[in-house]
């Protein structure tokens, strides 16, 4: 079987996000990390290659993005994925959540994958949508935040933690899984994956090759438009002490506390 | 009639808070538009009846739709709303966040081509229209979101909406038979609302000491028990350790877990990630010690420590044992 794994570009965590004026875009600039959430869906995907209770032929890194995007790409296969597929075109820069997931469901059923794996959430967006909106397109089973996968009978044996405990859902393949960082802790790759990964095959598309519709694309045709950024209300910043002499530090808190009644 | 219809989770006979502050806001915002706001149940009709869906009208709901299906996934409550909205012709799909809010909104969204917005904090009226406020960047902006399809999705933050009784009584029920699509009936629940760890209570503390990723192992949390018992508090916790299995379900804090206002709350390692703060930020006075000084906690707590918890608590714990016994 065929797993494909959806990775994303996102900026590194030490980088300053903000939104560019002139565009109401998120400035992308200074990107230069994997989404750390896609690591534990390429080792999710490694895991069941490695495991041996299913068959798996090959594990697929797909990204949507710009040329620099194939970092993200060259990343994953260093982590493990056998090959990878880039879908770039400028129609695309700027797809909303709909849009995006919609393009991401048009390339991957070039593929036609057995399984579908990514990462709960996107470090920049902080959004755990897109693995419903592709699983929709696709129409396949899905889960998002998912902490266990076990095989069983062909199928996938799921567990995450939902609104009343933790639930166990079991799921039919082809499907649509987001993990969430629980589930595994990611391989480090090693020097010789990472000096080999520009070698493995990388094939580039464009949202003509795969069928993308222009008119569901692109920040014009957003269906879902942000604007009018604002600051939120002003909440007064708290007091910080840095604990250079952990006694003296201790003696504010208690103070702190005892100030406000809390030691009562 | 481009009307409002909200999902209403439920389980074990009982509607979600959160879907309850759904149906306020959505009976706000149909009655500003000259509209109705209706809520949709998917699950076993047996365990939905009159009773168990009263509390739905008393919050506003002016009809509740009743549709049998699978309880606890995504994709037949999407085909259910899918069909609801086609007969009725819906303008908006309003959701009080949580797990399957997200699942079924975005997936709802790709069905019907539709502009969605997730972790909405707050929803206004302009020109008969809804715009959909959410914070973003870490919660350092609030945007706009305009909806410029035939229906809008918006999954609001969870506890963004206050479940308000406001009177208007009961709601009329309506069956809807749905007709399945096959990839919904794919995936299938082998147990739900599964409890792990100890039965505790941490919604009744005044004080609550929480501790995250930053402990650094299951015994991290001995050290915040100890400080929890001088204080007087309880000990919580966030997502991670839990799925970590280093604490119990029942003191996890945040999107999947308890929300809590106590007095004071003390979070010891928790970076503050917006999954959690959701959980916690009523709270009366927040502490938090960390020791990477960037952590997010550090924009929403009122005391912030940059230092060492391992060297921290246990001399807080003494510390505060002393004060108290003086």
């Amino acid at each position: 079987m065929k797993i494909c794994v959806l990775v994303k570009e996102v900026p590194d965590a030490a980088v300053e996000k903000r939104i560019d004026p002139s565009t109401g875009r998120l400035n992308r600039s200074g990107e230069k990390n994997l989404n750390p959430f896609d690591t534990h869906a390429i080792e999710a995907a490694m895991q069941l290659k490695e495991g041996g209770q299913i068959d798996v032929d090959e594990v697929i890194a797909v990204t949507m993005g710009p040329e620099t995007a194939v970092r993200a790409l060259h990343k994953a296969v260093s982590l493990g994925a056998d090959r990878s597929l880039h879908l770039t075109d400028e129609t695309l820069s700027g797809s909303d959540v709909n849009g995006t997931g919609y393009s991401l469901a048009q390339v991957l059923g070039k593929e036609s994958p057995d399984l579908v794996l990514l990462g709960q959430q996107s470090d920049d967006g902080e959004c755990y949508t897109i693995g419903a909106v592709v699983a929709d397109h696709l129409q396949m089973p899905s889960l998002t935040q998912v902490i266990k996968i076990e095989v069983e009978d062909g199928k996938l044996r799921c567990e995450r933690q939902a609104e009343y405990g933790y639930d166990t859902v079991l799921v039919e393949l082809p499907a649509v899984i987001s993990v969430g960082d629980a589930i595994n802790e990611p391989r480090y790759p090693s020097l010789k994956a990472i000096m080999g990964a520009k070698k493995k095959p990388l094939e580039s598309v464009a949202a003509g090759d795969v069928g993308i519709d222009a008119g569901r694309v692109g920040y014009d045709n957003a269906r879902a438009h942000c604007s009018e950024f604002k600051a939120p209300p002003e909440k007064q910043a708290g007091k910080i002490i840095e604990d250079e002499d952990t006694n003296d530090t201790v003696e504010q808190i208690v103070a702190w506390l005892d100030e406000r009644k809390l030691l009562a | 009639m481009s009307g409002i219809l909200v999902y209403a989770l439920h389980y074990d006979g009982a509607i979600n808070k959160n879907s309850l502050g759904a149906v306020s806001e959505g009976a706000r915002l149909a009655s500003e538009l000259g509209t109705e706001c209706h809520a949709i149940v998917v699950g076993d009709k047996a365990g939905l009846s009159d009773e168990v869906l009263a509390p739905l009208g008393a919050h506003g709901a002016a009809k509740v739709f009743r549709a049998e299906g699978p309880e606890g996934l995504s994709q037949p409550v999407v085909d259910a709303m899918a069909k609801v909205i086609g007969d009725n012709g819906h303008g908006y799909a309003l959701f009080g966040g949580g797990l399957l809010g997200f699942e079924i909104g975005a997936g709802l969204a790709a069905r019907l081509d539709a502009g969605v917005c997730m972790e909405v904090t707050n929803v206004r009226v302009e020109d008969g229209k809804l715009v959909a406020e959410r914070p973003i960047l870490k919660d350092s902006q609030i945007s706009d979101v305009h909806y410029r399809s035939d229906v809008g999705v918006i999954i609001g933050r969870l506890n963004a909406f206050e479940a308000k009784e406001d009177g208007a009584g009961s709601a009329e029920i309506e069956d809807v038979d749905v007709e399945y699509a096959a990839h919904s009936l794919k995936a299938t629940m082998v147990e739900r609302g599964e409890q792990r760890g100890a039965d505790v209570n941490i919604e009744d503390a005044d004080v609550l000491v929480a501790g995250g990723r930053g402990l650094g192992k299951a015994e991290g949390f001995e050290q915040l028990e100890a400080l929890a018992g001088a204080l007087g508090g309880a000990v919580a916790a966030t997502r991670a350790v839990v799925d970590a299995g280093w604490y119990a379900y029942a003191a996890q804090i945040g999107q999947t877990g308890k929300t809590v206002a106590p007095k004071l709350y003390l979070a010891a390692g928790i970076s503050g990630a917006i999954q959690h703060k959701v959980g916690m930020q009523s709270s009366e006075n927040i502490v938090a010690i960390n020791k990477d000084s960037n952590a997010p906690i550090f924009e929403f707590s009122d005391l912030g420590i940059v230092g060492d918890l391992n060297k921290i608590v246990p001399k807080l714990t003494e510390a505060v044992k002393a004060k108290k016994g003086s």
